[in-house]
């Protein structure tokens, strides 16, 4: 064992006795079994299952459902075709599935948020609205859960962990859509954009591409996941460097399966040749995968639930500090986050307090 | 549940999501259930690789660190302070405490222990002066309130607006080892009643000290009357969760052998060819880490090998959540509103902290108000005061006055005497300058008296 260090006893309140702060360094031989707590947490991690929420953003037809398939490999939406006979979405609809799916004795609880309609109409203004209502709202479920007097056991999660969004491939740079769209976004939630559709660029064009998005949002300061200012120590700065110079990634969603060299592979046949998903020198849809399930889930949940999730908190909790009689006191239990989604409601609200303020007065 | 039942007036359909909030809060028995009426339960075609979950999570933990609590109860010198040195292999630096307090007070210390690449910190709080008092009823009340403090300390993070709960030094007691004198016979008073006070706070684990003072025979019975004796009175120790399998058969049997007989030793003897850590006596060698001898091994492997994460667990979701409800409810929170209408903690809040301004106004106006009418007493009395000096004054001046009339009036008198004296004075002159010519004859004759016998002489005295 390393050698033993005191540190100060924790708090200072008067109940608690102090004790000495001198700490003279012992030796200790031997095994305790300390390291069982290890497995101990894995075995009940287990048991409990994790969840995990993820909210893909785009316009149609840049291969949301197909990537949400691939990733998980599996048929969760059916990706929608247009045809002539359905009208296209007037207004944006989030639409949520959850599916539970299991490997080696490891369950998860998906919930896959889709956001269809999302820059579809001819005027776009405020359609960032509808997504950035609905997860305040989770955040709003989870705080209502965790003041409750008598608490369940396990307070379901339903939060938005990461937020995928689709750039569509114009070799250009940023649309100011999407500017808009992740400037609001990045404060509130983990976000990662990709390159949707990326086979329609060549690597050079991908990788011009990809460094003007980049400039783009340093220019407009939007933070995307991994975010520097989250860095702990070292090796987390060395690690998450990596994926921010290849941050957005350039992907491509299939789901269908084709015969290449006798393997079996995911990919997209075209006359000129067959796009490999799982192929790295064809796109970085591995580094995605990767990035979202294999390294940095915990991660994610770990951002929204100490860094989005308590920001949401402190907002909430400072608006009822406000003192009464003051102009803007609003009544908390119905939540003013669905405001700006039905103003007229929120108004009414205004207009009652403000009566009743006249009263007192 | 709450939040299922409020409609919100929002533009999307989450025909899942609502659902999905029932489904977690079941337990685990109906989840299987539940899954096939709500949620897909959904095969992959190929190797998504999130089994690497439980991994990401355990180095998170590690980056973490752990954190852990004991707090040992047992009266002075039975041993607590060795058993912790043994069981953690190290010696922390302490020595004897007295007999002699006057009442009992807890002492906290904080380590750090590392194990490969493991970072605990334990916290261990001893309690001095345990037992020792002559009048031990209040012994037990510093060791709940020390308790209560630590959940106290938590619940007013929690509840803080900026709070960073991640980085919060936990310091909520996980165990309580309650260290039972090995008389033999039965629990002390003391040891029920500190026992009943916390069993519903902390998680307690008895362990009979110095073990090696009773036979096995004696052993074995005083076991099954302390347990007896637990259970009679409804003291709810600890119990070894037996729902997981791959640790309930262990954990059973363990749950038979409480409360642990254990002794505590850092010395080292040799015994065979090795040095194992045990107790020299004449008559033969107490190994600690001997299961024939003492329940020491077991009692290591339950409390760290094997539970402690349970016993965390145990602390925050059962005893924690426990002291939080009475807590907030004594404040007067509630999660029904008056018209069963579900109650939101902050319009509560909002409720009290509208009804404490009332109140601190109307306080206010009150200590003004008081404050006026005493100044306005005050001023009464000291305006009368005034007036009485006023008055006496007056009365002063006049007697003076008249005094001084007096006065002047008996001189006035005086003068007049003293002119009429020397009046009297300046006739009665006249007078005997005049009585001095026909005195001079009467001097003649005086003369001629002298010649003469005195009789003439008396007659002119009386003349004069």
């Amino acid at each position: 064992m390393d050698p033993l260090r005191r540190s100060p006893s924790p708090c200072s309140s008067s109940s608690r006795p102090p004790s000495p702060r001198t700490p003279p360094p012992c030796e200790a031989q031997g095994y305790v079994g300390i390291e069982a707590v290890l497995d101990q947490v894995k075995i009940k991690a287990m048991k409990m299952g994790f969840e995990f929420n993820i909210m893909v953003v785009g316009q149609s037809g840049l291969g949301k459902s197909t990537m949400v398939n691939t990733l998980f490999r599996s048929k969760m939406w059916r990706s929608s075709l247009p045809s002539l006979g359905v009208p296209t979405l007037q207004t944006l609809q989030l639409q949520s599935m959850t599916h539970v799916i299991e490997e080696k004795g490891v369950r998860l609880k998906l919930t896959v948020t889709d956001t269809p309609g999302f820059g579809d109409q001819i005027n776009n203004d405020k359609c960032w609205d509808p997504i950035l209502g609905y997860i305040k709202e989770q955040y709003e479920r989870y705080l209502q859960e965790e003041i409750l007097i008598t608490r369940q056991r396990h307070i379901p999660d339903t939060r938005v962990h990461c937020c995928i969004y689709f750039v569509p491939p114009t070799g250009h740079c940023l649309r100011p859509l999407d500017i808009e769209f992740l400037q609001r976004l990045c404060r509130m939630v983990n976000v990662v954009p990709v390159i949707a559709r990326a086979d329609s660029l060549t690597i050079e064009e991908r990788e011009a591409f990809r460094l003007r998005i980049q400039k783009d949002l340093r220019t407009h300061c939007i933070e995307v996941y991994p975010q520097k200012c989250f860095d702990e120590d070292i090796n987390d700065r060395l690690l998450n460097s990596k994926i921010r110079e290849r941050i957005p990634f350039a992907v491509v969603g299939a789901d269908r399966e084709h015969l290449v060299n006798g393997r079996c592979v995911l990919g997209r046949k075209t006359k000129w040749g067959v796009i490999e998903v799982e192929n790295m020198a064809h796109c970085e849809f591995p580094l995605l995968r990767d990035l979202l399930i294999r390294s940095h889930l915990q991660d994610l949940k770990d951002i929204t639930h100490n860094v989005h999730y308590e920001n949401y908190r402190v907002c909430r909790l400072n608006e009822s500090h406000v003192l009464p009689r003051g102009p803007g006191w609003v009544n908390l239990t119905p939540a003013p986050s669905s405001s700006s989604s039905t103003p007229k409601p929120s108004k009414v609200r205004l207009r009652t307090h403000r009566s009743q303020d006249r009263k007192q007065k | 549940m709450a939040s299922s039942e409020v409609a919100r007036p929002l533009l999307y359909q989450s025909h899942m999501a609502a659902k999905t909030t029932c489904m977690s809060s079941e337990a685990s028995d109906n989840e299987q259930r539940q899954k096939k009426e709500n949620t897909r339960l959904l095969t992959m075609s190929g190797h998504v690789g999130f089994e690497s979950l439980p991994d990401q999570l355990v180095n998170r933990s590690i980056q973490q660190g752990f954190c852990f609590n004991i707090l040992c109860v047992g009266e002075t010198g039975i041993g607590k302070s060795t058993l912790i040195d043994t069981l953690f292999n190290t010696n922390f630096e302490d020595c004897e405490s007295s007999h002699f307090y006057p009442h009992v007070r807890l002492k906290a210390q904080t380590y750090e222990l590392q194990e490969s690449n493991v970072r605990l910190k334990l916290t261990v709080v001893n309690t001095v002066g345990f037992g020792d008092q002559i009048n031990k009823e209040e012994s037990y009340r510093p060791i709940v309130d020390y308790v209560d403090a630590q959940f106290e300390a938590y619940l007013q993070e929690e509840l803080k607006i900026k709070r960073s709960l991640f980085n919060y030094h936990d310091s909520r007691i996980h165990v309580c080892l309650y260290f039972i004198s090995p008389t033999g016979h039965s629990l002390k008073t003391l040891d029920l009643l500190t026992m009943k006070s916390l069993d519903s706070k902390v998680n307690i684990i008895p362990v009979i000290a110095k073990a090696d003072a009773i036979s096995k025979t004696e052993l074995q019975k005083f076991k099954i009357k302390l347990m007896s004796e637990l259970v009679s009175n409804g003291v709810q120790i600890y119990q070894f969760p037996t729902d997981d399998e791959t640790i309930a058969k262990i954990n059973a049997s363990m749950n038979g052998h409480l409360p642990f007989a254990v002794i505590g030793s850092m010395d080292e003897v040799k015994v065979g060819n090795k040095m194992v850590k045990a107790r020299q006596y004449p008559w033969g060698v107490v190994q600690v880490e001997n299961e024939n001898h003492c329940d020491f091994v077991k009692l290591r492997e339950m409390l760290i090998c094997t539970n402690m994460e349970d016993l965390r667990e145990q602390t925050h979701t059962r005893h924690y959540e426990l002291y939080r409800r009475c807590k907030l409810e004594e404040m007067g929170f509630t999660d029904i509103g008056p018209e069963h209408k579900p109650a939101s903690l902050q319009e509560t809040y909002e409720a009290k902290r509208h009804e404490f301004y009332g109140e601190r106004q109307r306080k206010e106006e009150e200590m003004k108000h008081m404050f006026v009418q005493r100044v306005r007493e005050k001023e009464a009395i000291l305006k009368e005061d005034e007036r009485e000096l006023q008055a006496k004054f007056e009365h002063l001046k006049r007697l003076h006055h008249e005094e001084r009339l007096k006065l002047e009036e008996k001189r006035r008198l005086l003068e007049e005497e003293i002119i009429a004296f020397a009046k009297k004075k300046a006739t009665s002159e006249i007078y005997q300058t005049q009585s001095y010519l026909p005195v001079g004859s009467n001097l003649k004759k005086d003369k001629d008296r002298k010649k003469k016998p005195s009789p003439t002489f008396e007659l002119l005295c009386f003349d004069t």
